[in-house]
């Protein structure tokens, strides 16, 4: 394992670390336990709204702190959930009397930690509503699985969600917004492979030199199936079309899509997904109105990338485009 | 060493309670036998899960330890409390609450007792595993902890009834356990992480079937020296 780190044992507390330092202006980081805040926070008259997560999916989602997006972040270790106590610490630290939304990736132990921190938050009379983000078409939602995951929609979501709770809106208003994007947004990921989790050493899985994994989360595991390496258009088209069928997105839709890279993927290569997937949605006469290329949602080193499809109106349009000021997403100020 | 070695019952002394020093060597031996097993349990992991299993339960523990000389005159529900508040507050992820919530709930069956029979041995250990249930929205055969847990309870429950002593009983229900813990190699994952991976979670033993083996075994040993 050739890592840029000091130790594993160090490695979230030097990261967080970096963050202060770098972007002090808009967040500051705390210790034990380890949360993410942006600087003028509680923001009165404001709903609030945490998500948190295993850390190993940078910028997600302490590099969305900020003006415009999220009021706090609690990093878990490398792939593991925060504990309750973190999120109830950034509950009662971001809380104005307006409420706190947990915006939570459905996986279980992300829920099983939320779900006790919104009980702390319930017996000290902070009122507290929970939305489960769960976009991964890979994954079938049915009785045989924990559900689907919450992947690139996430960002999106936190975004948006965001937004609106700048402007103003109440806590319920809030909470039916996401399930509103939740219920329009749809991901599908790949990986060329694994990831090495520092303290494991060696990378979660091996993949043959002429195969990829179709149907990954972003923790390095495996996916749904094995495929043979193909040409950019046609993992595209693997991945493009099992999103469109799900919704499903429809001739005349307009969208935002998210092409993401999961960490050691380079952009040039983004670009090309892009290109075939705006063509496959030409294709379909689904049209892209707003994007983003870029590493938003990672798996440390994993080589790889997931669409994210999100259906838009022109209210989610215009909170997209609202004012964000983070450390990995920052325009309109 | 891979834990797995069919165990003998072979157990001479009678004891007819556990006691809270007992109940503290336990927690000690479960934390030694997790710390011992680290990488093996995150190999499992890492085949079905995402390579952390061991490594997370090594941090709970090590941090038990920590704070177990704090109770340790204390009566079994207040230890048993500590350590399931204190896996809560340092693991994360699933196994965190899983097990954080089976040690209190088997802590408020047995608030204030400095000992305990095996009738309130088998109370605690059931209102461990509906704990685990009730919060994992999980049932047996799903391929889980309670793929383990569940056969050690009945095993226990039915040799205890049949008269046995409580080291012979606990060495019966250990065998069970392990006996679960295999059980869970063909099974398909249908909750937690290993269920993303539908047929391809089968083939491989769950790591949190394993770890609660090793907290069985880590009892067992407590009983036996």
């Amino acid at each position: 394992m050739k890592k840029l780190i000091n130790t594993p044992d160090h490695l979230l507390h030097d990261a967080l670390a970096g963050l202060a330092a770098a972007h002090g202006d808009i967040l500051t980081v705390r210790f034990n336990p380890d949360l993410v805040v942006r600087n003028d926070a509680p923001v009165a008259n404001k709903v609030a709204l945490i998500a948190g997560g295993g850390a190993g999916h940078e910028p997600l989602h302490t590099g969305f702190v900020g003006r415009g997006m999220l009021d706090a972040a609690c990093p878990g270790a490398i792939f593991t959930a925060p504990v309750p106590d973190q999120i109830f610490a950034a509950t009662k630290s971001v809380h104005s009397g307006q409420g706190v939304l947990y915006l939570v990736k459905n996986y279980t132990g992300d829920t099983l930690n939320f779900e006790f921190a919104a009980e702390m938050a319930e017996l000290a009379d902070i009122e507290v509503a929970t939305v489960l983000i769960h976009d991964d078409v890979a994954v079938q939602d049915s009785l045989y699985t924990a559900g689907r995951r919450g992947v690139g929609l996430t960002l999106l979501l936190e975004k948006i969600v965001g937004a609106a709770a700048e402007a103003g809106a109440d806590l319920a208003t809030c909470q039916q917004l996401a399930a509103q994007i939740s219920a329009h947004g749809r991901s599908m990921g790949m990986a060329l492979t694994s990831c090495t989790v520092p303290h494991h050493g060696k990378p979660t899985f091996e993949l043959p030199a002429d195969e990829f994994e179709l149907g990954i989360g972003i923790h390095g595991e495996p996916g749904r199936q094995r495929a043979k390496m193909a040409s950019a258009a046609a993992i595209a088209e693997q991945l493009a079309l099992p999103i469109i069928a799900d919704l499903p997105f429809q001739a005349g839709d307009e969208v935002l899509a998210l092409v993401n890279g999961m960490g050691a993927t380079p952009l040039i290569e983004l670009y090309v997904m892009y290109n075939e997937l705006r063509q496959i949605l030409n294709g379909h006469g689904i049209t892209i109105t707003r994007r983003l290329v870029g590493n938003y949602i990672t798996a440390l080193d994993m080589a790889g990338c997931s669409f994210t499809l999100l259906k838009l109106d022109p209210q989610l349009t215009t909170l997209w485009d609202a004012p964000v000021c983070t450390p990995a997403l920052r325009w309109g100020v | 060493m891979h834990p797995g070695i069919a165990l003998g019952c072979l157990i001479a002394e009678t004891a007819m309670h556990i006691t809270a020093q007992q109940i503290l060597v336990f927690v000690g031996k479960a934390a030694h036998s997790i710390q011992t097993q680290r990488d093996y349990l995150t190999d499992l992991d890492a085949a079905i899960g995402d390579a952390d299993h061991g490594i997370n339960l090594d941090r709970g523990f090590s941090a038990v330890l920590i704070r177990l000389p704090d109770v340790a005159d204390q009566d079994i529900g207040t230890i048993l409390k500590t350590v399931g508040t204190t896996l809560v507050s340092t693991i994360g992820g699933a196994s965190g609450p899983l097990y954080g919530t089976a040690f209190l709930r088997a802590g408020m069956t047995v608030a204030g007792r400095f000992t305990l029979s095996p009738e309130e041995l088998v109370v605690a250990l059931e209102a461990a595993m509906l704990g685990i249930q009730t919060r994992g929205k999980s049932m047996r055969g799903e391929k889980t902890m309670l793929d383990a847990l569940a056969p050690a309870i009945d095993t226990l429950k039915a040799t205890l009834a049949s008269g046995d002593d409580l080291p012979i009983a606990l060495c019966k229900s250990v065998n069970a356990c392990e006996t679960g813990m295999r059980s869970t190699i063909p099974m398909l994952a249908t909750k937690g992480r290993a269920s993303y991976l539908g047929e391809r979670s089968i083939g491989h033993q769950d790591p949190g079937a394993t770890s609660m083996f090793l907290l069985a075994q880590a009892l067992l040993d407590t009983l036996d020296t």
